[in-house]
Formats: C-alpha cells, sequence, structure tokens
C-alpha cells in the first residue's frame, strides 16, 4: 500500500480534475442565443456577483499592466509554474543523486 | 481567491493591508533567524516556495463548472511555522499582481490575509492538533493542506461580503453567496492540494528526514506509521 500511494494518490488527483470535466456538459444557448461559459474562473464570478449585490459600485483602481491577450497571460502562467517545478525538479534530483551516493558509499566502506 | 484590483472599497483595502503587513514582518524575521541559524535548510524554503509558485498557477476545473486553483501554502506553514508563509505568499501575489492582472495592488492586503495567513495558520494548527490526537502523518499532512486551501476561500468570502452586505439579507446572504462560488468551488481542489502535499511530504521524509526532525516536524518513526 505506501509502495503505490504515491501513484494513488497522482491518480486521485487526476481523476478529480478530469470528471468535471467529462460530467459538466454545455448548456444549450439560452434565448438570447448567448453561448453559455463553462468552466470560468471563480474570481471573475465573485466579480459578477458584486456587481448584483452592489449595481453602483465602480471600481476604483485599474490594474496597472494588463496581459494584452490570453495568449500572454497563459505565457505568464506557465513561466509561474515553470519556475516552481524547476526548482521543485531540481531539489528532486540532488536529493536522490545524494542519497544514492551515500548508499553507494556505505556498501563500498 | 484573488479580490480584483479596485474591486474592494478603499477603507476595506487599507484594513486589510494594516491587518497583514505585521504578519509579513513577522514572517521575514522568522525565516530569516531561521535561515541564519541553519543554512541548510535554504533548499526545504525553497521547496515551499516553488510548491506555492506551481500550484497557485495551476486553474484546475471543479464540480461546479467554474475553475479555481490550490494555494500551495500548507506545506511551508507545516515546515517552516504559520508565519513563515506570509512573505512567500506576498510575493507569488505580488507577482499576479503585476504581471497578470489577477488580484491587484488595492486588494494585495485583503488577498495576502486570506492566502498567505488564515491559509497557513489554519494549516499549522490543524497539522499540530492532529498530530497530537496520533492520527497518521499522511492523515494529518492531508487535513492541514486541504482545510488550509478551503479556507482561504472561505476568508475571502467573508472579506467579500463584509465590502458588499447584501442589500437584503445582510452579511449572511451574501456570505452564502461568495461561499457558492469560492468554497464549494474550492472542495475538490482543496482535497488535491491535500494530496499533491501528501505526496511531497513522503519525499521530504525520504530524502530530507534530518531537517523535518529539526524543523520539529516529525520524528522518522512518526512519518513511518
Amino acid at each position: 500500500m505506501k509502495r503505490f500511494q504515491n501513484l494513488i494518490l497522482l491518480a486521485l488527483v487526476i481523476a478529480l480534475a478530469a470528471v468535471p470535466l467529462v460530467m459538466i456538459k454545455k448548456p444549450a444557448p439560452g434565448s438570447d442565443d448567448k453561448e453559455v461559459e463553462i468552466f470560468a474562473g471563480a474570481d471573475e464570478q465573485a466579480k459578477n456577483a458584486i456587481s448584483t449585490i452592489a449595481p453602483s459600485y465602480k471600481p476604483w483602481f485599474k490594474p496597472l499592466m494588463k496581459p494584452p491577450s490570453g495568449e500572454v497571460e497563459t505565457c505568464l502562467f506557465a513561466l509561474q509554474a515553470a519556475l516552481g517545478a524547476g526548482f521543485l525538479g531540481y531539489w528532486y534530483g540532488c536529493s536522490a543523486t545524494r542519497a544514492r551516493m551515500r548508499r553507494e558509499q556505505e556498501e563500498g566502506a | 481567491m484573488h479580490i480584483m484590483e479596485g474591486f474592494l472599497p478603499v477603507k476595506h483595502c487599507i484594513g486589510w493591508g494594516v491587518a497583514s503587513a505585521p504578519f509579513v514582518a513577522w514572517g521575514l524575521a522568522t525565516v530569516n533567524k531561521r535561515i541564519r541559524e541553519n543554512p541548510e535548510q535554504r533548499m526545504l524554503l525553497g521547496v515551499a516556495t516553488a510548491y506555492t509558485f506551481v500550484l497557485s498557477a495551476l486553474k484546475m476545473p471543479s464540480v461546479t463548472g467554474s475553475c479555481s486553483h490550490p494555494t500551495g501554502t500548507g506545506l511551508g506553514a507545516v515546515l517552516f511555522g504559520p508565519a513563515a508563509m506570509a512573505p512567500i505568499g506576498a510575493v507569488v501575489l505580488l507577482f499576479q499582481a503585476l504581471l497578470l492582472a489577477h488580484g491587484g495592488l488595492t486588494t494585495l492586503g485583503a488577498n495576502i490575509f486570506s492566502m498567505a495567513i488564515v491559509g497557513p495558520f489554519v494549516a499549522y494548527f490543524v497539522y499540530r492538533l492532529a498530530k497530537a490526537v496520533r492520527l497518521p502523518f499522511g492523515v494529518c499532512i492531508f487535513l492541514a493542506a486541504a482545510l488550509g486551501d478551503l479556507m482561504t476561500y472561505v476568508t475571502t468570502s467573508v472579506q467579500l461580503a463584509l465590502a458588499f452586505p447584501d442589500p437584503a439579507g445582510g452579511f449572511t446572504a451574501s456570505f452564502l453567496k461568495f461561499a457558492g462560488i469560492f468554497a464549494v468551488t474550492q472542495l475538490p481542489l482543496a482535497i488535491s492540494e491535500g494530496f499533491l502535499t501528501v505526496i511531497v511530504f513522503n519525499a521530504l521524509a525520504r530524502f530530507n528526514p534530518q531537517e523535518l526532525k529539526d524543523l520539529n516536524v516529525a520524528t522518522v518513526q512518526e512519518m513511518k506509521a
């Protein structure tokens, strides 16, 4: 069990993300023929909820810089993830090698 | 959990900023002290930071038909104590506010409070509590990371409900509305974050048992259980 724990956990994480993708179907366009958007960001939905609760509220500050397109935004998100994943890989590689060298040294001694 | 730029009234922005600042300063002090005394722990601090970078960039689909992202702050909180994640989370949020127009400078204080303060504190104390009642190591880590993640989003809902109480139902109605958007979406993602954090801790237990012991996270016997 312990041996396969990581694999099982990883499979569960993938399943948790995949199941909604399969289960939730795009509803048919409403009477105004507008495409219904699914899997939009929760942040965006909260923004819309604010506009329904307080229709008179006007945001008083604009972002200094907005990614000029969705593509650029994706690029920056990928960069953020890559920085993190790169370091995690570096740590894992260092640690695995260190553990192996220690083992070899003990066997050699 | 990102409250968008300009979407909190000025008073709230200042209030949450004032509330967050001491935690960030406290966190910086603890991190500096720790690194000065134990330079070998730098690597693990990097791991905690990197983990938050990765997880908060992953927007995952959820059962509610919307997308949200985990926070990744539970790992560092369990390793380095609750305050250490405040400055690290602040860096991530600043990156996203400046370059991605996600969150914002005016809402930075509020977003730091939910993601980099409440989340890590919940994670840290859940871990200590779960360990005190002798739950298995993996279960302690799972609960800490998952609940820390979830409470971050509950905090965001509280913050928005305080700023925008429903004209009819007041704070409660508004909170339920925002929690329906954030917390419910977050449930499966919080579980995912819990699982992923257990995977990382399995690796830490294998490769860095000495550091985990020095950091007072767990002993070798506890990790094997």
